[in-house]
């Protein structure tokens, strides 16, 4: 069966990040970036699928600029065959994202497709639902551990308090949580290798969706610096201050 | 404690502008080593030194190898990391595409071994050997021996080693006396070889000595030594390891650094005579052995930049957490991070900036060595030739004095704190210790760079590349005023590479003992003014892209600043160091050595 997977371009964890001087969003310019870390989660379950043989083909798909070519480089050095970027210089958002991949999804026919449930950079945890939906498909957020089994697969969700297990039917959208595997390290021969895979550049126009953005950003700030302890006399002052200052309780 | 970040941005701008990458791409063979290439086996790269190797290294310097009943124990976690170094491919970033290797360029290895070093030098040392055995046989190996070794050298699954220390015999190898006697198609070896770098261990399938021995008849002195390849098991009909050798680690020492690398004394042929195989000719194993000197003598240049550079993080870490005083001229008001007092600042340039310039020289010197291989132009070759012999001694000599030098100042940054081993500071500075002296002590390198390199060609080599670095004069003179410092300490600094280049040239033929005495001054003053030409050179390049919107403005203020300071802070040793040689040579000798 075929899966594809989704690969989002993210500020790389270890970097610090800089809010933009006017406020506008966070600075990326020259600033090392990488795939998300749940994403690269999502490409090692797919490779990791085809290696037991019950994949036959993976096919990497990224939304963004140009240099979203480097993460489905990494992607296919990880193991996917091919990679596809919807290629778009404009912000893009849940929706937008979940739009081009149904046009995708439509085209290639996959049995299942398996997401980052969050990118580390907005946090929004929203296309793959809107995915889902977009396509009337069932659906696995959160997903610590998947067994296909035949034209069904059988999941572990990570959900409030437990873990769920369900069986979905095929084909349905599987988004990734940090538990569901370790992903490998890229090999030299593989990232050699890599270079050679084919890798198509679509616009979403070709597509027929309209990716311009729908929210707008008001403004992005630093989060308030943290503010030095001090040190209460007894535990009715503790209490007093928790209800009173910080209203926790 | 701070974690290893490789300095990715430093090294491809150093790559793209400095070195030339694009020039190494352009050459036969190498077409898809593109840009972007690079970055991402870098990229990987550092991932993986950063998640795997890093993590090992204080623990590695704390437990270090041991030695019990023959049997070497690896510190924790190292057997594991080795499994993933080679199963990533690693091992094989150089090597030969018809065994396995991917075939990349120094250019290409060299920032990659920078980053296991930075990382983990102790661990790293296992796979320079490797690579040094890997070398050795490529060239001189037959085919049968290449056919059974290079494969799994290779990929790693065997290890190497490079055994030329007895007790006797130390930089001088003319006093080997381990014995070979011929067998029929194999030799008899016996004899104690010292300093084996991961001479025993159980990280590899099988390892492979090389061991440079004398056939009974040979001739006395250098040109009576042949080289072997021993292999701690013999290798079955099915290249499978069989019986083991008669080999073995008798002990292993206890090291200033390095504690995680096990250095091995070991026995040869206590029993029938450990069984070697002749590589090439009988008596031109030293001669082998120098074949691939340059290339691990840069490989040692290269820990020199690594730790350099880890020791240069660790401080800067420190400096930015460790709240000491109120800011110079407060009274009153908050405490601050001691990265706000002149005087770390003051070190924390120092460090950086001779980094930095380390990084060009090593650099640019890998694109060398990758064009004097491939150039399709003979002349050209031969021209790059001769710029590797003589950058060689330099990067490896300079680059580990300096190393040292700034794993020191990085102590002085942690005060107190610096001196006690849980802070992690000292392992810098104990293992930088070991690159000053193996691979050919800084006094050989320098004695190589004026013999050898410099008076031998008349100072042909080295005049050129001083008429090199002038060059940059005009483009200084016409970059304005923010320039000017730059360009007179440039000159200055040049000035006295050039007499002393030319006192070498007049005194050496005469006076080959006189020269010698201010070899490693000479060694230190070409190190200072190439690293301080390659950094003006950068700081012309980060001047002009400043002008590009698209650019890394960040990156390039702070290398325009960092090669300032250079200029400013490094630079004026050179024309003390020039007078030194020129006027000091003397006063060296003065006392005989029964006097002392």
């Amino acid at each position: 069966m075929k899966v594809l997977v989704t690969v989002k371009r993210v500020i790389d964890p270890y970097v610090k990040v800089r809010v933009k001087s006017d406020g506008s969003g966070v600075e990326t310019a020259n600033v090392k970036m990488t795939m998300n870390p749940f994403c690269e989660i999502g490409v090692e379950q797919a490779v990791r699928m085809k290696e037991a043989g019950v994949v036959s083909e993976i096919v990497a798909v990224s939304v963004g600029v140009q240099q979203c070519q480097e993460t489905l480089r990494t992607a296919m050095a990880m193991g996917a065959d091919r990679g596809i970027l919807v290629e778009t210089g404009v912000e893009v958002q849940p929706l937008a994202v979940a739009k081009v991949l149904q046009k995708i999804v439509e085209k290639e026919q996959p049995k299942l497709v398996i997401m980052g449930k969050q990118a580390i950079d907005d946090d929004a945890n929203q296309s793959g639902q809107m995915l889902a939906a977009l396509l009337n498909w069932p659906q696995s957020a959160f997903t610590s551990s998947i067994t296909v089994n035949g034209d069904a697969a059988d999941v572990t969700r990570e959900i409030d308090g437990g873990l769920e297990k369900l069986t979905i039917r095929l084909p349905a959208v599987v988004t990734t949580d940090l538990r569901l595997n370790e992903p490998r390290y890229v090999t030299l021969p593989n990232i050699m290798k890599a270079k050679k895979k084919p890798l198509e550049v679509v616009k979403p126009d070709a597509l027929g969706v309209d990716v311009t953005p729908r929210l707008k950003t008001l403004k992005v700030e630093e989060p308030p610096k943290r503010s030095a302890g001090v040190k209460v006399a007894d535990v009715k002052e503790l209490v007093a201050k928790l209800k009173n200052e910080a209203r926790v309780i | 404690m701070s974690t290893y970040r490789a300095p990715l941005k430093d090294m491809q701008f150093v790559l793209r502008e400095l070195a030339g990458l694009d020039d190494v791409s352009a050459l036969p063979g190498w077409e898809e080593v593109n840009a972007e290439l690079v970055d991402a086996v870098l990229g990987e790269a550092a991932k993986f030194a950063r998640e795997v190797l890093d993590p090992l290294n204080r623990e590695g310097d704390r437990t270090g190898s041991r030695l019990e009943n023959g049997k070497v124990t690896v510190p924790p976690g190292f057997d594991e990391a080795y499994g993933k170094f080679i199963a990533a491919g690693w091992n094989g970033l150089s090597g030969q595409p018809q065994y396995g290797g991917q075939g990349l360029p120094h250019i290409v290895s060299l920032p990659v071994q920078e980053m296991w070093n930075s990382a983990n030098m102790a661990f790293c040392l296992c796979a320079m050997l490797t690579s040094g055995v890997l070398e050795a046989l490529r060239i001189h190996g037959s085919g049968p021996q290449q056919a059974t070794f290079l494969p799994r050298l290779t990929s790693g699954e065997w290890t190497g080693t490079m055994n030329l220390t007895e007790p006797q015999a130390g930089s001088d190898l003319s006093a080997v006396r381990t014995q070979a006697v011929r067998e029929g198609d194999h030799y008899r070896i016996r004899g104690t070889k010292i300093f084996i770098t991961w001479g025993e261990h159980d990280m590899s399938g099988n390892i492979v000595h090389l061991v440079l021995a004398r056939t009974p008849d040979a001739p006395e002195g250098v040109k009576g030594i042949s080289l072997f390849i021993v292999p701690k098991y013999l290798v079955n009909a099915d290249g499978t390891p069989g019986e083991r050798n008669d080999v073995k680690c008798v002990s292993i020492e206890h090291k200033l650094g390095i504690h995680a690398s096990p250095t091995c004394v070991l026995s040869y042929g206590e029993e029938k005579g450990a069984i070697g195989y002749l590589v090439g000719a009988e008596n031109r194993g030293l001669e082998y052995m120098f074949t691939m000197m340059n290339h691990a003598r840069l490989a040692v240049g290269v820990e020199g930049v690594a730790i350099a550079e880890r020791a240069y993080q660790h401080a800067l870490e420190y400096a930015k957490t460790r709240v000491q005083g109120r800011a110079i001229g407060q009274r009153s008001g908050d405490r601050v991070s001691i990265i706000h007092h002149p005087d770390v600042r003051r070190m924390l340039m120092s460090m950086r900036a001779q980094t930095e310039a380390m990084r060009a020289v090593a650099y640019v010197a890998a694109a060398a060595l990758d064009k004097a291989k491939r150039h399709p132009d003979g002349k050209e070759r031969h021209r790059q030739q001769a710029l590797i012999d003589l950058l060689t001694p330099v990067a490896k000599g300079w680059c580990t004095e300096q190393a040292v030098e700034i794993a020191s100042t990085g102590i002085q940054i942690h005060g107190g704190m610096g001196f006690i081993e849980e802070t992690g500071a000292a392992q810098y500075l104990r293992d930088a210790r070991i690159t000053t002296i193996y691979e050919g002590t800084t006094g050989i390198q320098a004695n190589d760079l004026i013999g050898r390199k410099v008076a031998f060609e008349k100072g042909a080599t080295a005049f050129a590349v001083i008429t090199d670095m002038r060059a940059l004069d005009a483009p200084l003179a016409k970059a304005g005023g923010e320039f000017e410092l730059m360009r007179g300490n440039l000159k200055q600094a040049i000035d006295g590479l050039e007499a002393a280049t030319r006192w070498l040239v007049e005194t050496y033929p005469t006076d080959a003992n006189v020269a010698s005495a201010v070899a490693v001054p000479y060694l230190k003053l070409f190190g200072t003014v190439a690293g301080g030409s390659l950094m003006a050179r950068a700081a012309l390049i980060a001047r002009a892209k400043l002008g590009e919107p698209d650019a890394d403005h960040e990156f390039c203020r702070a290398k325009l600043a960092t090669a300032r300071f250079y200029a400013e802070h490094i630079l004026p040793r050179a024309p003390a160091l020039a007078r030194e040689i020129t006027h000091g040579a003397s006063s060296i000798l003065a006392i005989e050595p029964e006097r002392f």
